[in-house]
């Protein structure tokens, strides 16, 4: 009777397939530890749902995992990876942190949200894109870096993201 | 122990011990924000900075442990700049709304700001803003002011054990929040009030009802549960505005359950009396105190003459003050009845001959969380005791093993090593098998009668598992709840738990029922033992018997009987057919209207001076906060001129203390001594039930007249939960009913219909209906077999 709980078996949201491979990453840790795997769980859940996660299934991830709804809210809250809203079928992710904006970062931003007529957190009427600003994604190097889907890409111009995006289905 | 250097003085300290609990400990201020000493360490908030010896940057005093020959400056160059710093940092997106804010005056943030900040600010830039959440009638949100300390976070996780608030996002855009608005469930949720060093959370009831600097602080003892926990009444003009908790380690710590903080709220009901009433030729009419008295004086002697002093009753709530109680009985006796309870939840008083001298805790409070092994039986600890639970939750963390048996699989916010669910028909046979269970070890003893009736008893393996842990652990106890003291069988519940307790070492006790319970017994408002448990020849009816075989005249401290008794249509049928029944009541009903024929009104909690005598037998005596409203009176004064104009020798009272002392002495040393207080049963029969058991809890905030009127706690999850009929999804299937939809409910003859709530808790062959709701009042008795169908 108390709120705080996940509805009991609501992890059944969660398909068989999901379940086995949370299964998997439940494994690598103590039995008394199964929360430990609530990004990996988080992550194959996202994937599961077209990219995205519903509060009924954090709350299902919550019960599988034996956690209080609100922890499992916690992490997929801070991490810019889970998203919280539906996405485009290619969610580009550029990142606007100082290398990238030193390198010209700022101009892809203008270009893309122009070209795709989206603004961050937004996607596409078709549904192809969506755009989102991230944080530092670790590869200055390269920068203006841009991360689509799990590839990125590096040392951009406007011209090659054109190029990069006419290629993507 | 080490030797530190703070400041340039040198100071001992535990080994281990951080920083700031050796400054604290010394009364040196070091500001602070995260660090809260009942809760794990955050270090988040940096707000604690200090300059250590060697150490290239200023540390944490919260985070840093001491060590021998340490060096640490507070107040040098280096950490006033930390300290300064950070303040700039915390400042940065907290809006300056001090004006309005109702934390304004005892903000933790502004005081430190005034204490370690710059007076000017360089921020120009815009702030964040965070929408708020509505997290129920108790607390009122703005998060805009939050500084992410996440001290309620970590109180909602290690304290009410319910993880409901918790921080999403990060950086700037951490936000603290239940997520999804939900209400919050806890019965202890109102401390983090406290906690929050800002005004992000603040009591909603108090909301920008006066300036912390317009109060005038005054201690007094909570009203409510059995700890009697230490409080301060926070006042202005001659009104209790709000209430805070006291500390006192070995009682409440620095917390109190949501019941003794808002329950104020009550004080200023709509129903407040405020001058003496009495019905005269079928009217009422308000009067004033001489004549009232005089014209209830009147009519008690007339029944005392004409039907003899046993048709004459007193009963008193166990909110009352001892001395209110002493007085009360001391009336009855001297009228000649001995028809004298607070008793009003209990059917079973069988044994009470031989109960303990009063429902004893059977150790301190604050040992519960050192014991190991626990056995509860029938008791919703969550809800009955909250900071009792706390404690025993603690020991649950420490891994001591808490086994309950209860008609109803309550929640509790720890882990429960074995849970037995019983109707309160097989109670009994559960009991018997434990305690069968116990026997069969050799080497152990039992009076030979209680042998014979064991012997024909069969353990089950899940009985023998019980025993099997009850007799591990060093420290270990027994304890009764309420849902116990109000079975039907108590009596024999009473003996099992005793024999347990023999056979497997462990102590045992009770967990108490109202603020004063104790004291209740101990001013010998009982029918069997005046004061200080001073056994008696005559014996008085008890609560139950005055209540339903209905006496001519009564008089009543502090209560609504047909929702604080165990069989309220019937208190309430024998109530109207009395002649003459005074109520001393803080409030008038129409249901009080429909009975009595005067009407006193009494002085509540705050009101009045006295003393509550709590579960371990602590005597605590206060003094009126405020004055009691309008034409209202302390009780204990009422009953002292009450006494004089019936002629009663012994009311020459000039202060409450006076009765105390009289009281006191007459106690003395004497201790009640559980293990021994109890009486061999007649038999082990278990109860037959026709259809489905009713099973009755009296929720949280029902208890007593002055928190049913509390109206934020009315509002909360538990409150509204009370209401309707409780029966399990699966067996509401069978019978055609739906959540919501409204079932007919038949006991007793009497036919009512309730909303029906599906409630996975309440087992199959049960229905679970709670007490003290006016809605159901007509069912009457606590226990019994009910019929439900669809309407
Ligand atoms: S709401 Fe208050 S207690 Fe909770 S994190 Fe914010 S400032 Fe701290
Ligand atoms: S700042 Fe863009 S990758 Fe590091
Ligand atoms: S009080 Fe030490 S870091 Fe917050």
């Amino acid at each position: 009777m108390s709120t705080r709980m996940p509805k009991p078996n609501s992890f059944q949201l969660l398909s068989a397939d999901s379940r086995a491979q949370i299964d998997h990453w439940i494994a690598k840790y103590p039995p008394d530890q199964k929360q430990s795997a609530v990004m990996a769980a988080l992550m194959i859940t996202q994937e599961a749902n077209g990219g995205w996660l519903t509060t009924e299934l954090m709350d299902a991830v919550a019960d599988y995992l034996q956690m209080s709804p609100i922890a499992v809210y916690e992490v997929a809250t801070f991490y810019s990876m889970y998203e919280l809203k539906p996405v485009g079928k290619h969610k580009i992710c550029v990142c606007t942190n100082l290398s990238c904006m030193l390198r010209g970062s700022e101009e892809l931003v203008d270009h893309l949200q122009k070209k795709l007529g989206v603004d961050f957190g937004e996607i596409t009427p078709d549904k192809k894109f969506s755009l989102k600003s991230v944080e530092c994604l670790g590869a200055c190097g390269g920068a203006p870096v841009v991360q689509i889907g799990k590839n990125y890409y590096e040392n951009l111009t406007p011209a090659k993201v054109d190029e990069i995006l006419a290629g993507l289905e | 122990m080490v030797t530190i250097e703070i400041d340039g003085k040198p100071y001992q300290a535990e080994a281990g011990a951080m920083l700031i609990q050796v400054t604290d400990a010394n009364g040196i201020d070091i500001p602070r924000f995260c660090y809260h000493k009942k809760l794990s360490l955050a270090a988040s908030c940096r707000m604690c900075l200090v300059e250590v010896e060697k150490a290239p940057k200023p540390m944490p005093a919260c985070a840093t442990p001491v060590m021998d020959g340490m060096k640490v400056w507070t107040r040098s160059v280096k950490a006033l700049a930390a300290q300064k710093a950070v303040m700039e940092f915390l400042l940065i997106n907290h809006p300056l709304d001090c004006p309005i804010c109702d934390q304004g005056g005892e903000c933790e943030l502004q005081d430190q700001a005034v204490g370690y900040g710059k007076d000017v600010s360089r921020y120009a830039e815009g702030k964040r803003v965070v929408f708020d959440k509505n997290v129920g009638p108790l607390i009122a949100t703005e998060m805009t002011r939050c500084i992410h300390c996440t001290r309620c976070v970590r109180f909602s996780q290690e304290i009410t054990g319910l993880q409901e608030l918790g921080a999403t996002g990060r950086g700037e855009h951490t936000i603290i929040g239940t997520f999804i608005e939900k209400n919050v469930a806890s019965e202890l949720s109102g401390n983090v009030i406290d906690l929050c060093p800002v005004g992000a959370l603040t009591s909603k009831p108090f909301r920008f009802a006066a300036r912390a600097w317009e109060l005038q602080q005054r201690e007094t003892i909570a009203p409510h549960d059995a700890l009697g926990s230490n409080v301060d009444v926070h006042i202005r003009r001659n009104q209790v505005l709000r209430v805070v908790p006291r500390e006192n380690e070995a009682i409440n710590e620095v917390w109190i359950a949501d019941r003794d903080r808002f329950s104020y709220e009550g004080l200023t009901a709509l129903d407040r009396l405020t001058s003496p009433m009495i019905k005269k030729d079928g009217k009422w009419q308000a009067t004033d105190w001489e004549k009232a008295l005089a014209y209830a004086a009147e009519g008690l002697k007339e029944v005392v003459k004409k039907q003899g002093s046993q048709a004459f009753g007193a009963l008193a709530s166990p909110t009352a003050t001892l001395e209110e109680l002493y007085l009360l009985q001391k009336v009855g006796r001297g009228l000649g009845s001995a028809n004298l309870d607070h008793r009003l939840r209990q059917v079973d008083f069988s044994d009470q001959d031989d109960a303990p001298l009063f429902p004893y805790l059977g150790q301190p409070i604050a040992n519960l969380e050192t014991c190991d092994t626990v056995l509860v039986i029938g008791s919703h600890l969550r809800k009955e005791q909250p900071l009792l639970n706390h404690r025993l939750r603690k020991a649950a963390l420490r891994g001591a093993n808490i086994i309950v048996i209860n008609p109803v699989d309550y929640e509790f916010n720890y882990p429960v090593a074995h849970t037995l669910i019983s109707s309160p028909a097989t109670f009994v046979e559960d009991l018997a098998g434990l305690a069968k269970a116990l026997w069969e070890n050799p080497g152990t003893l039992v009076p030979t009668e209680m042998q014979k009736l064991l012997g024909t008893v069969s353990a089950k393996d899940n009985h023998k598992a019980i025993a099997q842990a009850l007799r591990t652990g060093k420290r270990r106890a027994v304890l009764l709840g309420q849902l116990a003291t109000a079975h039907p069988q108590f009596a024999v519940i009473r003996a099992l738990a005793a024999v347990m307790a023999k056979l497997s070492g462990t102590s045992l006790g009770y967990l108490g029922e109202a603020n004063n319970t104790s004291g209740a017994w101990l001013a010998g408002m009982l029918p069997h033992r005046g004061p200080a448990g001073l056994p008696l020849q005559t014996i008085g009816l008890d609560a139950h018997s005055m209540l339903t075989q209905g006496l001519k005249g009564y008089l009543l401290l502090g209560l609504e009987p047909e929702l604080d008794s165990w069989n309220g249509a019937a208190a309430l049928a024998s109530l109207k057919k009395a002649e003459f029944v005074v109520s001393f009541s803080a409030y008038r009903t129409p249901t009080i209207d429909s009975y009595a024929k005067v009407i006193l009104p009494i002085a509540l909690f705050a009101e009045t001076s006295g003393t509550y005598v709590n579960v371990e037998g602590r005597w605590q005596s206060f003094t009126g906060a405020v004055t009691p409203p309008g034409e209202a009176r302390p009780a204990w004064k009422i009953l002292r001129v009450l006494g004089n104009l019936l002629d009663l020798a012994g009311f020459e009272y000039m202060s409450s203390e006076e009765v105390r002392e009289e009281l006191r002495q007459q106690v003395g040393e004497k201790r009640p001594n559980n293990r021994l207080a109890w009486k061999i049963p007649s038999s082990l029969t278990t109860l037959a039930v026709k259809g489905l058991q009713r099973i009755t809890e009296m929720p949280i905030y029902s208890t007593d007249a002055l928190v049913r009127r509390a109206s934020s706690l009315q509002k909360t999850v538990d409150a509204t939960l009370a209401n309707g009929i409780h029966i399990h999804p699966q067996l509401a299937s069978q019978k055609n009913l739906s959540q919501g939809n409204s079932a007919r409910v038949r006991q007793n003859g009497a036919t009512l219909t309730l909303p029906v709530v599906m409630d996975e808790r309440v087992p199959q062959e049960s229905v679970l209906i709670y007490a003290g709701q006016l809605a159901n009042l007509e069912l009457g008795e606590w226990y019994g077999g009910v019929e439900v169908s669809a309407a």
